[in-house]
Formats: C-alpha cells, sequence, structure tokens
C-alpha cells in the first residue's frame, strides 16, 4: 500500500453533510460554543435540499384551524403506524417554532394577506384526525427547499463554523470501545487525506436515491453515511420503505411538487378520469404518496396509462390560470417546459411514479443519537455517533413519509443533534490518543479502489444495480420479483470486485469518488431488497401483492439490517416506540388506514 | 512590456479523438482538459456522441461520455434540473447550466465545451470558485436587525413587500453571470460582480431587514460596486432568467437617492 501523508484536524463535534439538517446542526453547535467543523462533498447551497419544492409542516394555523396534534396524528396515519410517536410527537409540537425560526432567519416565505407565512395543502394533512383538510405546509412558492437551503448556509456564515468543502467522507472512526472518535475524508481539491477528530460525528449525508434507475435525488444522493454505518458494522433500519413521488417528470425523472396538486391540480388517465377518486374517496388527490402512486401503477397495468406506450399519468393544472402558476408554482412551469417540453398552463405534465426519499435509514432516537440492538436493550446508544435527515431513521416517517414533513425533519432534529451534543460535550475537551492503527482498514480500503484494475467500469456495476431495483423493489412487490431482485443484486455486489477506476490522478478525481460512492450504494441496494424480501406483509411504502395486508401482530417493529463485507444481510428487529413523550397527546393505536 | 498570448504552459493543444462507432446519430463535443497531475498543457478532446442514445441536455452527454467513454472526464453535477447550479460551464460560447442547456439548442456542428471563463481550473471543466464564495461571505448575507423578533410569531410582511424579492432570491450562486463580465475578468479581485451584488441587493430589498444603510455604506466603493459598466452579459447569460444587471442598477440608484436627500 502507498503511504499517504494524513492531516489531523480536531474539533468538538464534526458533522458530515451540508444540506439542511447537516447546517443546521453546525451552527446550533456554533452557537452552543461547540467548535464545529462541516466536511461537504459538494458546496452547501448545492446538497440536495435545494431541490425541495412544496414546503414545510408545521401547524402554525395561519390560514385556518389547526393543531399540532393533528399533525401528530397525520404523520402516525400517514406513516401506517411504522413511526416511533415519541418521535413524531417531538417534530410536530416543535414545527412551529422550527418555522417561526426559519423565518427569523430570513426565508422568504410566500405570505397572506395579513403579512403571515402562506400555508397550502398536502397530502394526507388533515384537521381534526382526519375530517378537514389542513393549511399547514409553509411555502416560499415552489422553491421552499432553496429558500431554507440558502438561509441556512447564510445562518452558518453569520456564525462562527468551519466548512470543508468538497472533502469526501469515506469512513467513520472506532476505537476498541466502539465509540466514534472521527471520519476519514479526502480533500478533491487537493487530493489529500485528512482525519477529522470529534467527541462525536454527526452524519447529515443524505439518502440513497441514485440506488435507483429513475429518481428524482440528485447525482449526489449516495447515501454516503448508510455506507459508512454498515462498514462500521452497525445496522440500518427499514430501509425496505422507499417513497416513490407520484409526479416525476415522465422521462427525465425530475420532481413535479405536490404542491401542485395541493393548489388545486389533479392527476388523469387515458380516458381523462380523475381515477384518484376511485382509490381515496376523501382525500382524493392529496391522499398519502404511497396511496396514489399505488393508484397510478394500477391505471397503468389496466391499460388506462396515457402517451404512445400507455405508461404514464397526466397531471393538470391549466385550470388553476397563470396567476396562481406564476405567483405558486413558477418553478414547477420551468422545469416542465425545460423537462418536459410542456406549457402548464394550455398542457397536462407526463407524471409517474419515480423514487423519491428513503424512509429508512441510520437508526437514532429523537435527539438524533444513533442506537443499536446491545443485548436486550433494543435503544442502545452508540457513543459519539449521531445522524440526522434522510440519512437517518428517527423514525417519524414509519413506513411513509408525508410531504413538506422532511424539511421539518432536517431542521428539527438538526436542531435536536447540536442541543444533544452541548449537553454531553464541554467545548475544547482534550481528545485522546488515536492510534493510526483505528483506520488503517479505512486507508487500505481506499487505496485499494484508488488502484482498481478489473475489467467492469464503476458505470456499467452502477446501471446494473440501478435497473435492478428500479424492476424487482418498484411500487409493487412480490415473493417472486423480490426473490429473483435478491439473488441479482447480490451478484451485482459481488461484481464490485472486478472494478476498474480509470483515473489514476489524485487532484478532483471524480471516477474514485463516483466509485466509492457506488460502493455505498450497492450495500444499501442489498439492504433494501433483501429486507423488503423479508418482510411479508404490506405497509405504507412497501406494497407485496402477495401479502397484500398490514399485519401488526407479526411485522408492527422496525426492521435492522447489517450487511457484511461480502454483501450478506443480517437481520433483527425493535419494536416501534408506541409511548409519547409527554401528557400533551395520546398515543395513536393503529387502526385501519383509509383516505 | 504586455503579454499578449498565453504563456507557453497555457496554450491549448490539439487533444484525443473518440470515434463513436456505428453511431445513428453522431454530435461531437469538443472539451478542454486539463489535469494538475500530469504536467501536460491544456488540450481540447472531442468526443463523438450517438444522440439516438443519449438524454436531451448537454450533461446527458457529458455523462454519457463520462460513463461510457472516457471516466477521466470530471465535471461538477448533482440535481440535474437547474436548481443546485453545480454544472455552470462554457457551452458554446455562453455560461450556462449544462443540465438545462438542450443539444439540440446548441449551433451547428461541433459543440465546444470549456469551464467558466477566468476562474482559475481545478482539473477539466471544474473552475476555483473560493473567491467567489468569499465574496458571497464579504457581504454578510443573512438577515440583519436591530429590533427583537416577536417570540412565537414571524415577523410580518405584506404580499407586495414579499413580492420585492422575486427575482431575487432566485439566485442559484452558479457564477455563469459574474464569469460572463469582462470587468469582474479585468478587476474580480476587487470588484463584487453581479452575481454577489444581486445577493446583497436581495437583502436591501428585504422589508424585514434593517441594515440597508450599513449595507449600502459597505458597497458604494469605486470597485466593489462601480466597477459595473452595464455591459449587461449577466443579464443575458442567467441560466435562471434573473437579472442582475437591474439590482445593480437599484443599488446605484439607492446610493444616488441617498447622496440627494
Amino acid at each position: 500500500m502507498e503511504s499517504y501523508k494524513i492531516q489531523q484536524h480536531k474539533y468538538d463535534v464534526v458533522v458530515v453533510g451540508a444540506g439542511g439538517a447537516g447546517l443546521r446542526a453546525t451552527f446550533g453547535l456554533a452557537e452552543k460554543g461547540l467548535k464545529a467543523a462541516c466536511v461537504s462533498k459538494v458546496f452547501p447551497t448545492r446538497s440536495h435540499t435545494v431541490a425541495a419544492q412544496g414546503g414545510i409542516a408545521a401547524a402554525l394555523g395561519n390560514m385556518g384551524e389547526d393543531d399540532w396534534r393533528f399533525h401528530f396524528y397525520d404523520t402516525i396515519k400517514g406513516g401506517d403506524w411504522l413511526g416511533d410517536q415519541d418521535a413524531i410527537e417531538y417534530m410536530c409540537k416543535h414545527a412551529p417554532e422550527a418555522v417561526i425560526e426559519l423565518e427569523h432567519y430570513g426565508v422568504p416565505f410566500s405570505r397572506t394577506e395579513e403579512g403571515k407565512i402562506y400555508q397550502r395543502p398536502f397530502g394526507g394533512m388533515t384537521t381534526h384526525y382526519g375530517k378537514g383538510t389542513a393549511l399547514r405546509t409553509c411555502a416560499a412558492a415552489d422553491r421552499t427547499g432553496h429558500a431554507i437551503l440558502h438561509t441556512l448556509y447564510q445562518q452558518s456564515l453569520a456564525h462562527d463554523a468551519t466548512f470543508f468543502v468538497e472533502y469526501f467522507a469515506t469512513d467513520l472512526i472506532f476505537d476498541d470501545e466502539g465509540v466514534c472518535r472521527g471520519v476519514l475524508a479526502l480533500d478533491l481539491n487537493e487530493g489529500t487525506l485528512h482525519v477529522f477528530r470529534g467527541h462525536a460525528v454527526v452524519l447529515a449525508t443524505g439518502g440513497y436515491g441514485r440506488a435507483y434507475f429513475s429518481c428524482t435525488s440528485a447525482h449526489t444522493c449516495t447515501g454516503d453515511g448508510g455506507g459508512m454505518v454498515l462498514r462500521a458494522g452497525l445496522p440500518l433500519q427499514d430501509l425496505e420503505f422507499v417513497q416513490f413521488h407520484p409526479t416525476g417528470i415522465y422521462g427525465a425523472g425530475c420532481l413535479i411538487t405536490e404542491g401542485v396538486r395541493g393548489e388545486g391540480g389533479y392527476l388523469t388517465n387515458a380516458k381523462g378520469e380523475r381515477f384518484m377518486e376511485r382509490y381515496a374517496p376523501s382525500a382524493k388527490d392529496l391522499a398519502s404518496r404511497d396511496v396514489v402512486s399505488r393508484a397510478e401503477t394500477i391505471e397503468i397495468r389496466e391499460g388506462r396509462g396515457v402517451g404512445e406506450h400507455a405508461d404514464h399519468m397526466h397531471l393538470n393544472l391549466m385550470h388553476l390560470g397563470s396567476e396562481v402558476i406564476n405567483e405558486r408554482l413558477p418553478g414547477i412551469a420551468e422545469t416542465a417546459r425545460i423537462f418536459a417540453g410542456v406549457d402548464v398552463t394550455k398542457e397536462p405534465i407526463p407524471v409517474l411514479p419515480t423514487a423519491h426519499y428513503n424512509m429508512g435509514g441510520i437508526p437514532t432516537n429523537y435527539h438524533g443519537e444513533v442506537v443499536h440492538k446491545k443485548g436486550d436493550d433494543p435503544d442502545a446508544v452508540v457513543p459519539g455517533l449521531f445522524a440526522i435527515g434522510e440519512a437517518a431513521c428517527v423514525s417519524v416517517h414509519g413506513a411513509n413519509r408525508l410531504g413538506s414533513n422532511s424539511l421539518l425533519d432536517l431542521v428539527v432534529f438538526g436542531r435536536a443533534a447540536a442541543h444533544r451534543c452541548a449537553e454531553i460535550i464541554k467545548p475544547g475537551t482534550a481528545h485522546k490518543d488515536l492510534p493510526a492503527s483505528t483506520y488503517d482498514q479505512a486507508l487500505s480500503r481506499f487505496d485499494k479502489l484508488r488502484h482498481a484494475d478489473g475489467d467492469t467500469p464503476t458505470a456499467q456495476i452502477r446501471i446494473n444495480m440501478q435497473k435492478t431495483m428500479q424492476v424487482d423493489a418498484a411500487v409493487y412487490r412480490t415473493q417472486e420479483t423480490l426473490q429473483q431482485g435478491c439473488t441479482k443484486i447480490s451478484k451485482i455486489h459481488d461484481s464490485f470486485a472486478d472494478v476498474r477506476v480509470s483515473d489514476r490522478s489524485m487532484v478532483w478525481n471524480s471516477d474514485l469518488v463516483e466509485t466509492l460512492e457506488l460502493s455505498n450504494l450497492l450495500d444499501q441496494a442489498v439492504a433494501t431488497m433483501h429486507s423488503a424480501e423479508q418482510r411479508k406483509e404490506s405497509r405504507g411504502a412497501h406494497a407485496r401483492e402477495d401479502f397484500p395486508d398490514r399485519n401488526d401482530g407479526e411485522w408492527m417493529k422496525h426492521t435492522l439490517v447489517w450487511v457484511d463485507d461480502k454483501g450478506k444481510p443480517r437481520f433483527d428487529y425493535r419494536p416501534v416506540h408506541m409511548d409519547t413523550l409527554s401528557d400533551d397527546v395520546e398515543t395513536v393505536p393503529p387502526k385501519k388506514r383509509v383516505y | 512590456m504586455a503579454e499578449f498570448t498565453l504563456p507557453k504552459n497555457s496554450r491549448i493543444n490539439p487533444g484525443k479523438h473518440f470515434k463513436a462507432e456505428g453511431a445513428k446519430k453522431p454530435r461531437t463535443f469538443r472539451i478542454y482538459r486539463w489535469s494538475p497531475d500530469d504536467g501536460e498543457n491544456p488540450r481540447m478532446d472531442s468526443y463523438e456522441v450517438d444522440l439516438a442514445s443519449c438524454g436531451p441536455m448537454v450533461l446527458d452527454a457529458l455523462l454519457k461520455i463520462k460513463n461510457e467513454i472516457d471516466p477521466t472526464l470530471t465535471l461538477r453535477r448533482s440535481c440535474r434540473e437547474g436548481i443546485c447550479g453545480s454544472c455552470a460551464m462554457n457551452i458554446d460560447g455562453t455560461n450556462t447550466l449544462a443540465c438545462t442547456r438542450a443539444i439540440e439548442d446548441c449551433r451547428g456542428g461541433e459543440v465546444a465545451i470549456y469551464p467558466l471563463p477566468h476562474m482559475p481550473v481545478v482539473k477539466d471543466l471544474v473552475p476555483d470558485l473560493t473567491h467567489f464564495y468569499a465574496q458571497f461571505a464579504s457581504i454578510k448575507p443573512w438577515l440583519r436587525t436591530q429590533s427583537p423578533a416577536p417570540s412565537d410569531a414571524e415577523r410580518l410582511q405584506s404580499p407586495e413587500e414579499r413580492k420585492k424579492l422575486d427575482g431575487l432570491y432566485e439566485c442559484i450562486l452558479c457564477a455563469c453571470c459574474s464569469t460572463s463580465c469582462p470587468s469582474y475578468w479585468w478587476n474580480g479581485d476587487k470588484y463584487l460582480g453581479p452575481a454577489i451584488l444581486l445577493q446583497a441587493y436581495r437583502w436591501i430589498a428585504d422589508s424585514r431587514d434593517e441594515d440597508t444603510g450599513s449595507r449600502l455604506d459597505d458597497l458604494e466603493d469605486p470597485f466593489k460596486l462601480y466597477r459595473c459598466h452595464t455591459i449587461m452579459n449577466c443579464t443575458r447569460t442567467c441560466p435562471k432568467g434573473l437579472n442582475p444587471a437591474k439590482a445593480i442598477a437599484e443599488i446605484k440608484k439607492l446610493i444616488v437617492e441617498r447622496h440627494s436627500a
């Protein structure tokens, strides 16, 4: 192995990732007087939070009656009773203050006539436990993610936080006692290796949407945190729950916000029928995403898809008029024009279910602390390690996330993690010695991939993985397709031993970075397919045709999955937290989920 | 004496040509290549891409090249839908985003692709934006207020006041405009350039911000602001259809008004 010169950095806390969650944590730490470093593979405003459109949920009640308890109920029901109710209480209760805080930071929210934050309806968001439609989703036109991400970066500039931009984190560093002590990272611009020591490492690395062929996720959504956690011998949770967004642009896969339907847009099939009325008589087009995506899939399967190949749906917003479109939905008008060649004031947008969000991820409690199962304790904290945002599974989204709950998740748990760090870490605490042997393995893995000279280019393995996930871990699943998928995805995982990296340079070696990313994706693709195979029920986004019903007796539990270095998965389970945090709200017992 | 030719080590050499055998609809992309690792001069490699099996955007072609022909080709990319600003580069003579630039909109013949102009190159199509980002931080781009915010409520802002931010807050910091500005090319060390000035105006225009005076003080400088000579390349090139030139004009107007008040 080549000998690498390694630069050492010492901070109180190291945050990996600079999207909404990572930035909120970073300046939250700085605010508390902790010395924080934020390591990100892209400049912060390039993070995928930027692409969120519709809004951020909070029961502000600016435009009608609302209560955080309604939001709490909706989130539990939306997640099909797989969400942890303590964490959901925490998120929904803190949502109004979190959004107000964002406004105080300067987020350019759209406004009501009274000058308050504008709120729009969103799927699954109701009042009085399903009876009315809530106007709960706080919006900055249809560019809410962009507005929030830029504001959070601006706040980070106002605080004393240090950024390491275009540094790719390769592996976590643990000591002999299982305490996370830092992270190894590659500086793309210099081509040098760095060890970032921290009393805590906060993973805010986002989802792994790029495991799929057609996804709304950015190229950079490669689940690097999840990959690092699996390599550290820790489990991920509930990976079988992958959300398909009902309105990705046909072909390009770009997101068209649910806010279109929130503002009154609707879906039609080839007969021009508003088919959602049949599937969700009361919520119709604003049923939760898993329900709408399944309805679209059935429509297409039964021959009522639109277009030459009858393989997609139409999203109509022509009737809204150009004034509403220009004011509330200007971004998707632009996206539809560029990527579908459609003038949304005159024609419908061609859409279909597109992989969008990972409900699963690194298991944590509501402080953002990573947990695992240790003996009889299903909630044992992994010392020194946090996870937040889409990378994490708190679990507030359960088996299916409601639209506009993800931006909320980012800021609420980004802040929670910073607060927790401040409680347990004293600023300036000295770092214990860390023998270089603790990251030997990480270094040799890096070196091996840097010189990988197999016969299969990274891109070839990647497309094989993406196509397999697309076909066999889709909206609907059966034992047959999943078993087939497991065999195929494990074989593709094996083929990584034959990967070829062509770029041998050190500076900005994106071929190498894509290979490191692919290795993260592959572990999670394997974990996802196998997790889906073992869960023999339908719940939220995991729809099994051979097990069409939810089975609370057997399956109201979180899947824990480990993947060893040979790509072999292993399973265990954690109970769902049914108890709430306080007496402010009561546990919502499971019942049939109807929209 | 002034040197009018590029220094020897910056002269661009002809590069390799990659042919697409059996392509149904070939189109050639000529791409600037340079790596600091090999000590070679920059070169223009040309790649034939079969458009019959390629997505419609220039980014699709670049990724097809990277995935199928030459994995060493280096560029930034992320969202592929025009919102993250990563893939800004000079395509067919214009600074724009590769992900929203349709191949068929590139003028006939070969499509030439260079990194954003007049920036130090890290590698291939990746420019060094460190100075650009530092300039962004220098304007203190966050809400600055003296009066305390209401404890449990938002600061109020009327829809009309909010409308003043339209055309400003949408900036994605891609740097297309600043790197298209001849004034920024010559004086980019001190001139803030259109992107950063638009960002500065975004806060001046925000009814919630209470620091307009000191924002204008900071900008009133022969270099930071007044190197703008209304060349208007910024507005012409902005891939998001924004108008930085107008934002700069508004700042100048406010400073004039302040002096005549």
